[in-house]
């Protein structure tokens, strides 16, 4: 797989711009799914996956053969979702802190999504409650849990695809499951 | 549970990460034997991730794939060029290293568009022509540069003309090789063998020594 990867990345580079179509076919899903959870909206999340991949195939020189394709494939969508997210309500103190969450700010406060009333939530569908309480977390939470529960990555890999320590990819799991872990048990019926 | 330390959560989420010791393990299972709060916290918690896995795998729409395609960018003239320069650092640095040199090598040739010749003794000069004298003897080698030479007597060394012609009577003598360079391709052939020469020279006068 990753020797076709290479083969193909070649191609482009040497100007090849139909190589580049095989690239997109692998990982279409995998960029669209992680949009899409992270964004919570399928035209969305189909604009930003398209943009990374154009993002991927203008700066494929830059990118470091030796090392994953994946992993940066992944570093340009999750970054171009949280820029499209923090880009969407502009109108907070972003900065300040909010209190007791330990350095969450109110950037990551906005990007959760309007709680919906109790009845309302009942009425979901499993897929579309997953899909809300999902997009509830704030957004450092919420990629971390999306990239390790959804697209089932390691937690070395998901370090190195959000540029953090191995210890903070840590951290923010464990604080996103008890943030589901509260949402959810307000309904009991569901746990 | 709140009781409980911190500690325990921990050991929890070290759990789910799959990351636990063998000791922790031990210590968490025996803290759960004994304590109903975090045996329901550690089941919310697993809970928590049974539900989050139950999403279904969600596919990128039918003409993903040829939308990016036509969203690319069109690739310019000149980037076939910059993509070949990125790709050859060496040819490139050759290509810009014999661009300056030629350019050098070409503006030198129209500098020296004065009339010039080497100084030797017995040699007339009229306008732009060098004349050497019906019975006389030049020793040494003869440059014209940007002039004509006229040979009635001899010369007893190497004759180089450059941008002029020669004209011999039926009188002179030349000992040594006769050069006419006129074309820009002759001169930088002149200037390379030249150089050849004084390196050979170089290396002769080494030896004698």
């Amino acid at each position: 797989m990753d020797a076709l990867i290479n083969k193909r990345i070649k191609q482009v580079l040497k100007g090849d711009k139909d190589a580049f179509a095989e690239i997109v076919d692998l990982y279409q899903h995998r960029l669209f799914q992680v949009c899409f959870r992270m964004l919570g909206n399928r035209h969305e999340a189909e604009d930003i996956a398209q943009e990374a991949f154009v993002r991927a195939f203008i700066n494929i020189h830059t990118y470091d053969q030796k090392r994953k394709f994946s992993t940066w494939l992944y570093r340009i969508a999750t970054n171009l979702c949280i820029d499209r997210i923090r880009k969407k309500k502009p109108d907070f103190y972003l900065d300040a802190e909010v209190k007791g969450t330990e350095g969450l700010d109110m950037y990551s406060q906005i990007a959760a999504a309007d709680e919906l009333p109790e009845e309302e939530i009942m009425k979901l569908e499993l897929q579309d409650r997953i899909q809300y309480e999902i997009s509830r977390l704030p957004d450092k939470y919420r990629s971390a849990i999306v990239l390790k529960y959804m697209e089932e990555l390691s937690l070395q890999e998901i370090s190195e695809i959000l540029e953090l320590p191995l210890g903070t990819v840590k951290t923010r799991i464990h604080r996103g499951r008890e943030f589901l872990r509260k949402q959810l048990s307000r309904q009991p019926n569901f746990l | 549970m709140n009781a409980c330390p911190e500690r325990i959560v921990h050991l929890m989420h070290e759990y789910l990460d799959g990351e636990i010791s063998r000791e922790h393990e031990l210590e968490l299972k025996s803290h759960l034997q004994s304590c109903v709060d975090c045996q329901a916290h550690m089941h919310e918690l697993s809970d928590v991730v049974a539900f989050v896995k139950g999403a279904a795998h969600v596919e990128a729409p039918t003409n993903f794939s040829q939308n990016v395609m036509a969203r690319l960018p069109k690739e310019k003239s000149h980037a076939g060029v910059s993509r070949w320069l990125r790709r050859h650092p060496i040819l490139t640095a050759a290509a810009l290293f014999f661009l300056f040199m030629s350019s050098a090598l070409f503006s030198n040739f129209h500098e020296e568009q004065q009339f010039s010749f080497t100084k030797q003794e017995n040699v007339l000069v009229e306008g732009e022509t060098v004349i050497i004298p019906e019975g006389q003897v030049v020793k040494g080698d003869l440059v014209v540069r940007n002039g004509d030479v006229r040979i009635d007597g001899e010369l007893d060394g190497n004759l180089t003309v450059i941008n002029g012609s020669k004209y011999m009577a039926s009188t002179a003598v030349i000992t040594g090789k006769t050069e006419e360079i006129n074309e820009v391709f002759d001169w930088l052939w002149f200037h390379i063998k030249d150089g050849a020469k004084e390196v050979v020279s170089f290396f002769d006068k080494e030896e004698t020594k």
